[in-house]
């Protein structure tokens, strides 16, 4: 009990300091932030259910009102607004990652974290982004799926930073990647 | 730590955190169901209204956390030029900009304290479906009191960086700090664990 919720309190931090540290954001041009790489490390390394509770926790300290947002951003006005989606879709990308993680262990962790990252934190994600901004903009889900397809490349690359991340962490300390430690 | 609440005291502090949200549900409920323009219109008015009351500083903050909407209300609005229709555009963002411009508003005006009460109260009736409220209250606070010290080893974690490399340690430091992350949980666990532990409280 203790272990899980320092391990979700650690990481929901974890999620903050991503998105708040200047020096981590990821340099391909566009102004993008570690923070959904963090997304993608609680499903990874935590697994399904304490990753999408650690984002949860995250999640709810946002809305009670810290800038805990990449950016300084936070606050109820976020949860309404036009990439809302994407928040919520955070939740449910972290535990579809961690489950891929959890359940997939016949191929190489560097790829099963990747493809799960990929699966979680983009597929996954994405659906709920993209559903939120036609809701918000009242677009059609196609156009609204345009609004956001320039940022898949990044996001490509950081599911596959995700997976180098994990499987060294495994490499180097196998008793601190959680997901497969089979709970 | 920083928070987004106001930099001055409103009337507004004084209501129930709760009263405030309840409102704000409401009024994102009626914006998303209503399609009329000269509503939508009255409404933003109002809201703009509800900013300068307090006066220009609070004004001037809450309008600046506004901005970062531009992007969308341009984008929405040159669409719906280029498709000639206007009128649903401005509907579109003017929903948008008061619904957003309302929750910042309920954010500016309502103390972190009151508003962790109003969580307290909405979940203790899940208390006895097997929910550990302790476990939830210690945890929220354990995030607020870590961040500033994982911050701070992120900032020691790039500082070695540059001491070794003359390149940015962008991504590369991430997984270091992952691991503080575990080792920092580790020892918080222990301590709690040390101090009577999460469930033997409950049981009490």
């Amino acid at each position: 009990m203790e272990k899980t919720v320092a391990n979700v309190a650690l990481f929901a931090a974890l999620i903050a300091v991503l998105g708040i540290v200047p020096n981590i954001t990821l340099g391909f041009g566009v102004p993008i932030t570690a923070q959904s790489l963090g997304i993608m490390l609680c499903g990874t390394i935590l697994g399904a259910r304490r990753g999408a509770m650690a984002v949860l926790v995250f999640l709810l300290l946002v809305a009670l009102g810290l800038p805990l947002l990449s950016g300084g951003r936070g606050g109820l006005g976020v949860f309404v607004g036009p990439t809302s989606g994407f928040l919520f879709g955070w939740v449910a990308a972290a535990f579809v990652t961690g489950l891929i993680v959890q359940k997939w262990r016949q191929a190489p962790l560097t790829l099963v974290a990747s493809v799960a990252s990929i699966i979680g934190g983009i597929g996954v994600l994405y659906a709920f982004g993209i559903v939120g901004m036609s809701v918000v903009l009242g677009k059609s889900l196609s156009e609204a799926t345009l609004l956001v397809v320039a940022f898949i490349p990044g996001d490509i690359a950081k599911a596959i930073i995700a997976g180098l991340l994990t499987a060294s962490l495994a490499r180097a300390r196998p008793a601190s990647l959680l997901s497969r430690q089979g709970v | 730590m920083i928070s987004l609440t106001s930099p001055v005291r409103t009337r507004a502090h004084d209501l129930p955190a709760a009263l405030k949200l309840g409102a704000l549900l409401v009024a994102t409920v009626v914006l998303a169901s209503v399609s009329n323009l000269w509503f939508h219109g009255a409404v933003f008015l109002a809201v703009l209204g509800l900013y300068i009351l307090p006066g220009r500083l609070f004004f001037s903050v809450g309008i600046r956390r506004l901005f970062i909407l531009w992007p969308f209300v341009a984008g929405v609005l040159i669409w719906h030029f280029a498709i000639d229709a206007m009128a649903e555009g401005a509907v579109i963002t003017l929903r948008m900009v008061s619904a957003v411009a309302l929750a910042n508003l309920v954010t500016m005006t309502t103390r972190l304290s009151d508003m962790m009460e109003v969580v307290h109260k909405l979940t203790s009736p899940f208390a006895r479906l097997g929910l550990n409220l302790r476990a939830l209250e210690i945890c929220l606070a354990l995030v607020i009191r870590m961040i500033p010290v994982l911050g701070q080893k992120g900032q020691l974690l790039s500082q070695s960086w540059r001491a070794r490399s003359t390149r940015k340690p962008r991504w590369r430091i991430v997984l270091p700090l992952a691991v503080c992350a575990l080792d920092d949980a580790d020892r918080v666990a222990e301590a709690l664990r040390a101090r009577g532990g999460l469930m033997d409280v409950q049981k009490e």
